[in-house]
C-alpha cells in the first residue's frame, strides 16, 4: 500500500520537475537555432519556430509537451534535427548504464571488503592505512582520477587504450576512475556501521553465549552493517548515472552524458526536458527499489 | 586523590577530546596554513614587485610556454606561459570564498528551516520535510546545471554587466553561491530539525515557558546555542561538498569564468592540454593536489568534530 502511494505522488512530482526544467530553460535567452548558418533570414527562423512550434505561448508548448509525452513519445531534438529524443536516449543511456553499472561492481568489490576488514582489525595498521584510503577516496573526485589514470596508464606506460568503449580493454578504466569515490564511500559506511552493531546487545548476548568472533563478525555485524550499505545505493545509483558524463567526456564515450550539458548550452528545450525527466525517473525508480529491497531484508521496517 | 576534576560543559569536553585527535589537530593547521599563504601571497608580490612580481604574476602571459616546474616557476607554466604556483593559489582564493560562503548561505538556510520544522511540528512539520525529502529525490546536479546556464546568460543580456567584466565575474561568484548553498542544506535541515525535536521537551526549555518566554527568545536562547557543535560538525563537512560542486561546475565551464580562475577551472585547463605525444603532469597534478589535500583536511576536520561532540546522522 505504501508503494503503491508513492509510485502514485511520482506522477505529479515528474509534472512538476518537467514543468520547472521547460520553464527554466525557456527563460534563458537566445533559442535552439541561433547556432545556425548565420545571418538566417528572418523567413527562414520564422518558419523554423513555426514547425517546432515555438512561436505559440510557453502554457501551450508544455501542454502539446505533455501530450506528446503521453504516447511516450519526448519530441524531437531541436538542435540534432534528424534525431528525435527517443533515439538519443535509446543509443546513448545503455552506455551509461553499463558504465554506471561496471563501476556500481567496482565500488562493491572494493568497498565491502574494506570496509570489513577495517571493522575486524580495529585500531590496527589495516584499519588506519584501510579508513585512509577511504578518507582520500571520497576527496577523490572523478575529474581529477580520470585524467590522472589517463596520463600514467594509457599515456605513460601504453596499457590501455585511450578512449572510446569498444572492447573490454576500453571498459577498465572509466569504471575505476567513476566507482573509486564510491568505494571509499561504502567502506566508510559498512565499517561505522559493523562498529555499531558490535555494540549493540544482541552481539554482547550472543558472544556470552560461546559464539566465535569471526561467526559474530559474519552473521550478525556484517548482516545488520549491510542495511545503511542498501539504503546507500539508491543515492550512489543516481550519482552514478547523473555524474558519469565527467568520465563519458574525458574517455570519449557515447553515452547520454555529454548531452546532459550540451543540451543545456544549445537551448535544445526538448533534449533538455527530457534527459530531466529521464533522470528524474531513474532516481525515483531507483529509490523506490532500494526501499522496498531495505524492506525485505530488515523485517523490522514499517512504512507508515 | 588527586586535584578535583572542575565541572566542564559538554561543548569544552567534546574540544578537550577533539585536541587529543591528531589528525583533525593537523588538518585544522593545514587549512590556516593554506588559507594564510592564499591571503598574504598576493601582498607578498606587491611589496616585493620588480622580478618577483613579473615571475609570479598569474595573469602575465610569456613566451615560456609549458616549462615543467623549476627553480623560477615551483610548479610550472601553463599553455600562455603563466606561472602555476601562482594560478593555483589565486584560484584557491575563490575555491575557498565560495566554499565558504557557500556553507555560509546553506547554514542559514538549513538551520532556519529545520529549527521551524522542529519547534512548531505538526502539520507545518510534515509539509517542512515533505519539501526536503522531494528535493533530495531531485537530480540535483542536473538543476543546477540548467539554472546555471539560464541565469548565466541572463547575466550575459543584462546592460550593467555588458558595460563592465568584473561586475560580470563578482555576479557570477555570487550565482555560484546561491545556487550552491540552495542545494547543500538539506541535511543541515534534517540534522537541526531532530535535534530541535529532542531538544524542545527538555525540561530546562520548559521551565523557560514556564517562566513566560516566548518562542522566537527560546529558539534564540536555548535551542539554537545548543545545537552548535553538530552545527560546526556540519559545516566542517558541507565545505568539502560545496568546494567539490564548485570544481565541477567550473570544470564544466558553468561556473566562474576566465579570467577567474579556480581549482576547477585549472584542472579543465590541464584536461584540455592532454594529446598523445607530451605529458604535461604539472597542469593537472598541482591544481587537483591543492584541491585534494584541501578536501582531506576538511574530511578529517569534520571527522575529528563528529566524533568530538558524538553527533549520530539520523
Amino acid at each position: 500500500m505504501y508503494f503503491v502511494r508513492r509510485i502514485l505522488f511520482a506522477i505529479p512530482l515528474l509534472l512538476v520537475i518537467s514543468a520547472l526544467a521547460f520553464v527554466l530553460v525557456h527563460l534563458a535567452p537566445g533559442g535552439p537555432f541561433d547556432g545556425e548558418r548565420k545571418p538566417a533570414s528572418p523567413e527562414i527562423e520564422r518558419n523554423l519556430k513555426a514547425k517546432y512550434h515555438l512561436d505559440e505561448p510557453i502554457w501551450k508548448q508544455y501542454f502539446r509537451y505533455l501530450g506528446d509525452l503521453a504516447h511516450g513519445d519526448f519530441g524531437v531534438s531541436l538542435k540534432y534535427r534528424n534525431h528525435n529524443v527517443n533515439d538519443i536516449i535509446r543509443q546513448g543511456l545503455p552506455v551509461s548504464v553499463l558504465l554506471g553499472g561496471l563501476a556500481f561492481c567496482f565500488a562493491m568489490a572494493v568497498g565491502l571488503p574494506a570496509g570489513f576488514l577495517t571493522a575486524a582489525w580495529r585500531g590496527s595498521w589495516v584499519d588506519y592505512v584501510g579508513s585512509f584510503l577511504a578518507v582520500l577516496a571520497v576527496c577523490l573526485p572523478s575529474f581529477v582520477v580520470a585524467p590522472v589514470l589517463l596520463l600514467f596508464f594509457c599515456l605513460k606506460l601504453h596499457w590501455f587504450p585511450i578512449g572510446l568503449w569498444t572492447t573490454p580493454w576500453h571498459m577498465i578504466l572509466p569504471p575505476v576512475a567513476l566507482g573509486l569515490y564510491f568505494s571509499g564511500k561504502v567502506t566508510r559506511i559498512l565499517r561505522e556501521g559493523m562498529l555499531n552493531a558490535a555494540q549493540s546487545e544482541f552481539v554482547t548476548a550472543a558472544r556470552a553465549k560461546g559464539m566465535g568472533e569471526t561467526a559474530l563478525l559474519f552473521k550478525h555485524a556484517f548482516r545488520l552493517a549491510l542495511l545503511p550499505v542498501v539504503s546507500y545505493a539508491g543515492p550512489m545509483l543516481a550519482d552514478l548515472l547523473t555524474g558519469s558524463f565527467i568520465i563519458e567526456s574525458i574517455f570519449q564515450i557515447p553515452g547520454i552524458g555529454v548531452f546532459l550539458v550540451n543540451s543545456s548550452l544549445n537551448r535544445d528545450y526538448t533534449l533538455v526536458v527530457g534527459l530531466s525527466l529521464l533522470y528524474a525517473i531513474l532516481i525515483i525508480g531507483l529509490n523506490l527499489i532500494v526501499d522496498f529491497a531495505y524492506k525485505l531484508l530488515d523485517p523490522r521496517v514499517k512504512y507508515e | 586523590m588527586s586535584e578535583p576534576v572542575p565541572h566542564l560543559s559538554p561543548n569544552q569536553r567534546a574540544w578537550r577530546r577533539f585536541k587529543r585527535n591528531r589528525p583533525a589537530l593537523l588538518s585544522a593547521w593545514y587549512l590556516l596554513v593554506l588559507m594564510l599563504a592564499v591571503a598574504l601571497w598576493p601582498l607578498l608580490l606587491h611589496l616585493a614587485g620588480g622580478k618577483l612580481a613579473a615571475l609570479h604574476d598569474p595573469d602575465q602571459i610569456s613566451d615560456l610556454q609549458f616549462s615543467p616546474p623549476d627553480a623560477g616557476h615551483w610548479f610550472g607554466t601553463d599553455f600562455h606561459g603563466r606561472d602555476l604556483f601562482s594560478r593555483v593559489l589565486y584560484g584557491a582564493q575563490i575555491s575557498l570564498f565560495v566554499g565558504l560562503v557557500g556553507t555560509g548561505v546553506s547554514l542559514v538556510i538549513g538551520v532556519l528551516w529545520g529549527a521551524v520544522a522542529g519547534y512548531v511540528g505538526g502539520r507545518l512539520d510534515g509539509i517542512l520535510m515533505r519539501i526536503v525529502d522531494i528535493l533530495y529525490s531531485l537530480p540535483s546536479i542536473i538543476f543546477v546545471i540548467v539554472l546555471m546556464t539560464t541565469f548565466g546568460e541572463l547575466l550575459k543580456e543584462m546592460q550593467f554587466v555588458q558595460q563592465s567584466p568584473a561586475m560580470a565575474g563578482a555576479l557570477r561568484v555570487v550565482l555560484l553561491f546561491v545556487g550552491l548553498g540552495s542545494i547543500s542544506w538539506l541535511t543541515m535541515a534534517r540534522i537541526v530539525r531532530g535535534q530541535v525535536l529532542s531538544l524542545r521537551t527538555r525540561s530546562f526549555v520548559e521551565a523557560s515557558r514556564v517562566l513566560g518566554a516566548r518562542s522566537r527568545w527560546i529558539l534564540a536562547r536555548h535551542i539554537i546555542p545548543n545545537t552548535s557543535g553538530i552545527i560546526i560538525t556540519y559545516l566542517a563537512l558541507t565545505m568539502p561538498e560545496i568546494i567539490l560542486y564548485e570544481s565541477f561546475l567550473s570544470y564544466l565551464g558553468l561556473g566562474v569564468q576566465a579570467p577567474m580562475a579556480s581549482w576547477g577551472t585549472l584542472i579543465s585547463e590541464g584536461v584540455g592540454q592532454i594529446n598523445s605525444i607530451r605529458i604535461y603532469w604539472w597542469l593537472i597534478m598541482f591544481p587537483a593536489g591543492g584541491l585534494v589535500t584541501t578536501l582531506l583536511a576538511l574530511n578529517f576536520l569534520g571527522d575529528g568534530l563528529r566524533d568530538a561532540f558524538d553527533v549520530k546522522a539520523k
